[in-house]
């Protein structure tokens, strides 16, 4: 039964449709600057990936996990205070003391990981979900475990809002990694470790790949490569993200 | 009456100046706790400008205040009390975060607002002494004086005072000894009550948890606690710094820094133990079992067990225990362990009731220099935290743990045959391992000993350990090294003929600069590969102690070229932030010493005002040169770094006051200002030269630290004259310009401590103290006493 005349709830429903576009273009047009922000931002990881190309040992980043950094909307990884840094090639807090990596560092350790499709992975440190987040657009499965109770419930909203459906979020001790899904064709220890867990490396698949960045927090100095070749025999290599020769050229 | 008005006067001024050095010490414990050695230092710097503004205020308000003197010293006192607790409590609530610096100036911002807000206390003890020297200014050497010994006497308490309260609590006896110091004077009524009341009312209604220092959440400690499961078992409090100890029964800690990556076994439980929030240790909860100890044969640290049976081992900073406790896997015959902070003592005492093992309090350098046994082995962990070291933000502590002199100190207490063996975090470039190395080669060529016979460094992915040999490394010895990288997957960076084909094969990097820069350092090349290194690999020595200074000023444009890679974490921080530092000190102190100008108009004909401003700028320069240099110096002395410098601190302080004092009798003399400048820089001279004498003259701590006192009392003694001289001179022909002057010392004071770093980084504390007497001259030579003072009305 309508209470007012039609008229007016006609009028009410055209400013409701009103309010609603311009809404939805204020959003549109929020998620054009951070899909052109986006797409600065890999312009410089591909720079930067191609300057430091001796170091990584890779010339330039590959398309396939370039394609996952477009397709992941970093701003909503981010807190609210931090989102118009989102884009900015560098590490922010979030909460907890923890922090989100850098964005060509999430791009290197997921190339030094060299995902396949049809991979599963496991991820130690799920931090906001975001480098699980890009892991899961090139592999068939994720699996995140993290540390801290708040940050692991917030990455499991987070990616389940953001329709991530190939990653499962347990929170938890990282250390005896998850043995349920395992062996793993890669798995990455982003939570800060003095030590690596056996346990991780016996749950890596036989020519599986471990990447664990090593720093202080805002600071990962270098990253560590472990391989585990066909046989069960493993062996490290560090990878420092730097185009840095520490000898003056004067030798 | 006007003799009891002036005795409270004199009475107040000590409190006050009292409660302000309290105020400092605590600050700087409270500040080490929230944040980072080099930002604590960066903030107190800069919050000490409070002093220069004082000055500056009182000049521009000129004499205008004067006769309401009493009214705007409780005034002003009440206020410091006030100021103490609630800006602290504000201060420490902006979100600072100091290693997000490199990648987010804007930090700046809240840094700024800190130091703006801790100044203030500073700001209104200074106005009182400023207001008092203009008011009773035939008074002032004795009002200096009060100023100096309640300083002293303040410095000495607060540090007496840490070891019952923390330090946050502490603030409270600022707050009342300042209200009691606004309450002395005759003041007006209201002034007299409202106000102290209010002071009074704020040390004891400010809750506890605001004082409470919140630590900034990227430390070790807040880090932890955020893990489930990890809750504070205990908290001790002390001068020597905030230990707490962190319990996790759902998720253990399992700290074992740099362990092979082929170990299987796990850690057993330990407890967590932080130092000012960060630098974990762990306390290892032994079950007696000698295989639950087996993972500490998994790190770099364990391989001079390797080369040695059953030794007689000397942990240098026992720390958490766990070389304790791999010298008892190891089955080690006798274990000495030191740790300086008694209260880390007493938690491994009662977890380690082992026979064999004795723990002896004390800093681990003077054990070393007063020690006269001998052992087969000296292990050295690294006792400061990876992370602290990684992001570059301690790099301008003192450390006289790895010095070239340390390195023979302890050679010198190895048996025929026996190891020293250093662990340090290993990183990519390397920088420790390659300075600790360099150190080494210095260290037995300064001993006589051929370096190329007896090291020998290896390298996990996280650590690197340097073996020192007291002795030839034998075919034995290698052989038992190579078995042992081989089954750890460490890999040897240097022994005497390696080679090329036995490194970089385990954890391998794309150029192995370890072994690259070893096989330099220990060659003819050495200088050149030092020089040509773009980090600061040279050996550290005890007159400029900086082994974790790894910077140097050709890094800066290429790291900030290659930022966009995330370069700046490769530099260290500790050193920059103390040039910005300065570089906004110089400044900011032109200003407040200009800005008076203004007010003060051109000077009277007979009034020397550039002359005595340099005068009284070359003096607080010289002042604090002379206090920091004497406290690094007595510091080795003495042993024991806290007593050492609360003792020098103090001292200077105390002792300058009875100069003061004496300055009174003589301020009609104008010779005795060159009597007293050429009796400090003889003294200066005597000081750098000859003192301090060797630790083993006074077998006690305590006797040293009387030796210590005795030694400054005669330069501190003379050290305090020319400033109340000098003032007296300038009350006597221009007194409006007394708070200007004051002002300039209080900003040479904050330059001083500022400088005498940077110096002590270039140039070491030597040159401190000889450019101190330079300034001595100076100030006499620009205003020399007699051509104005005569003229007293």
């Amino acid at each position: 039964m309508p209470i007012c005349p039609p008229q007016a709830t006609r009028l009410a429903q055209a400013r409701a449709l009103l309010i609603v576009c311009a809404l939805l273009l204020i959003a549109a047009s929020d998620e054009t600057r951070y899909a052109a922000e986006r797409k600065a931002l890999l312009a410089e990881i591909q720079r930067v990936a191609v300057q430091t190309a001796d170091a990584t040992g890779r010339a330039r980043f590959s398309a396939r996990v370039m394609n996952a950094m477009d397709s992941v909307p970093r701003h909503r990884f981010v807190p609210p205070r931090s989102i118009a840094s989102a884009y900015e090639n560098r590490p922010l807090a979030i909460g907890h003391g923890q922090t989100i990596s850098q964005p060509y560092i999430v791009a290197l350790m997921t190339e030094l990981l060299e995902p396949k499709s049809g991979d599963i992975m496991l991820e130690v440190g799920a931090g906001s979900g975001y480098q699980a987040a890009v892991l899961s657009r090139l592999v068939a499965k994720v699996h995140t475990i993290e540390i801290i109770a708040p940050l692991a419930d917030s990455a499991t909203a987070r990616l389940r809002e953001l329709g991530y459906g190939n990653v499962q979020v347990k929170s938890g001790d990282g250390y005896y990694g998850w043995p349920e899904h395992a062996p793993y064709d890669g798995i990455i220890v982003t939570a800060a470790a003095n030590s690596i867990p056996p346990p991780l490396v016996a749950q890596l698949k036989p020519g599986g790949r471990m990447v664990i960045p090593v720093g202080a927090p805002f600071h990962t100095q270098d990253l560590i490569l472990l391989r585990k070749d066909p046989t069960g025999k493993v062996t490290t290599t560090s990878v420092l993200p730097v185009a840095f020769v520490p000898l003056t050229g004067k030798r | 009456m006007r003799r009891r008005d002036s005795a409270l006067l004199a009475l107040s001024i000590g409190l006050l100046a009292g409660a302000a050095l309290a105020y400092q010490v605590l600050l700087f414990r409270l500040l080490a706790i929230i944040q980072w050695h080099s930002f604590a230092a960066m903030i107190i710097s800069l919050a000490l400008l409070g002093h220069g503004a004082a000055g500056t205020a009182l000049a521009l308000t000129g004499m205008r205040l004067l006769p309401r003197f009493h009214a705007v010293y409780a005034t002003s006192a009440a206020l410091f009390a006030i100021a103490v607790p609630v800006c602290w409590a504000l201060a420490q609530r902006l979100p600072f975060n100091g290693l997000e610096l490199v990648w987010n100036p804007g930090q700046l911002g809240w840094l700024a607002g800190i130091f703006l807000l801790l100044s203030l206390p500073f700001f209104f003890a200074a106005c009182c002494f400023g207001l008092a020297f203009m008011h009773a200014r035939e008074r002032i050497p004795a009002l200096y004086a009060a100023d100096l010994l309640g300083a002293g006497f303040g410095a000495a308490l607060a540090t007496g005072l840490l070891f019952v309260l923390p330090a946050g609590d502490a603030l409270r006896a600022a707050t009342v000894a300042g209200t009691v110091a606004a309450l002395l004077l005759p003041a007006p009524k209201l002034t007299r009550l409202a106000l102290p009341a209010l002071a009074i009312l704020s040390a004891l209604i400010i809750p506890d948890a605001w004082l409470t220092p919140r630590i900034t959440e990227f430390k070790g400690l807040p880090r932890t606690l955020q893990v489930m499961g990890a809750a504070v078992e205990a908290e001790y409090s002390s001068p020597y710094g905030l230990l707490t100890i962190v319990r996790n029964d759902t998720i253990p800690f399992r700290h074992a820094p740099g362990r092979s990556l082929a170990a299987i076994t796990e850690p057993p439980p330990q407890l967590a133990v932080f130092t000012d929030g960060d630098s974990m240790t762990a306390l290892t909860v032994h079950d007696g079992r000698r295989e639950s100890l087996a993972y500490l044969d998994e790190m770099t640290s364990a391989l001079p067990y390797h080369l040695i049976e059953r030794p007689r081992v000397l942990m240098l900073g026992a720390g958490g225990g766990a070389e304790v406790l791999q010298a008892i896997y190891h089955n080690a015959r006798e274990i000495h362990g030191v740790e300086l902070n008694p209260t880390m003592l007493e938690l491994l005492r009662i977890r380690l009731p082992e026979s064999r093992v004795q723990l002896h309090a004390g800093d681990a350098r003077a054990f070393v220099r007063t020690d006269t046994a001998r052992y087969d082995l000296i292990q050295l962990a690294p006792l400061d935290s990876y992370g602290g070291s990684g992001a570059g933000v301690q790099t301008m502590a003192e450390s006289y743990l790895y010095t070239v002199e340390a390195i023979a100190d302890y050679y010198a207490r190895l048996e025929p045959g026996g190891f020293l063996a250093l662990t340090r975090w290993e990183k990519q470039p390397p920088r420790e391992g390659l300075k600790l190395f360099a150190t080494a080669v210095s260290a037995l060529e300064a001993a006589g000993a051929d370096p190329r016979d007896q090291l020998a460094l290896i390298r996990g992915w996280q650590t690197s350990t340097l073996l020192v040999k007291r002795g030839a490394l034998t075919d034995a010895d290698l052989e038992r090294l190579r078995a042992f990288c081989e089954s750890r997957g460490f890999d040897p960076a240097w022994f005497p003929g390696i080679t090329p084909d036995e490194v970089n094969r385990h954890h391998r990097v794309p150029r192995d600069w370890l072994h690259q820069g070893a096989t330099a350092l220990i060659g003819a090349d050495a200088g050149r590969f030092i020089s040509d290194y773009k980090f600061n690999v040279a050996p550290a020595t005890d007159d400029r102690p900086y082994f974790f200074h790894f910077f140097r000023w050709q890094l800066l444009p290429e790291l900030i070229a290659l930022r966009g890679q995330g370069a700046l974490t490769l530099l260290d921080t500790g050193y920059l932030v103390l040039i910005g530092t300065l570089a906004l000190a110089v400044p900011l102190s032109l200003l407040l010493i200009l800005a008076p100008l203004t007010a003060l108009g051109p000077p009277r004909r007979d009034e020397p005002r550039m002359r005595s401003g340099v005068y009284f700028l070359c003096l607080g320069l010289a002042f604090l040169f002379v206090e920091i240099a004497c406290m690094q110096r007595y510091g080795l002395f003495v042993g024991h770094p806290l007593f050492a410098s609360v003792a020098v601190l103090a001292g200077f302080l105390v002792f300058a006051g009875a100069g003061s004092l004496v300055a009174s009798r003589v301020r009609n003399r104008p010779r005795a200002l060159k009597w007293a400048i050429a009796g400090i820089v003889l003294m200066l001279l005597v000081q750098a030269t000859a003192l301090p004498p060797a630790p083993g003259v006074v077998e006690s701590t305590a006797g040293r630290i009387i030796l210590t006192l005795v030694l400054i009392a005669p330069l501190a003694f003379l050290m305090g004259l020319p400033f109340p001289l000098g003032l007296s001179r300038l009350a006597a022909v221009a007194p409006a310009s007394i708070p200007w002057a004051w002002g300039i010392n209080g900003c040479a004071s904050v330059l001083s401590a500022l400088l005498a770093a940077v110096l002590a980084v270039h140039l070491g504390f030597n040159a401190v103290l000889m450019m101190a007497a330079g300034l001595y001259v100076l100030a006499v030579l620009a205003w020399p006493a007699g051509n104005s003072s005569r003229s007293r009305p």
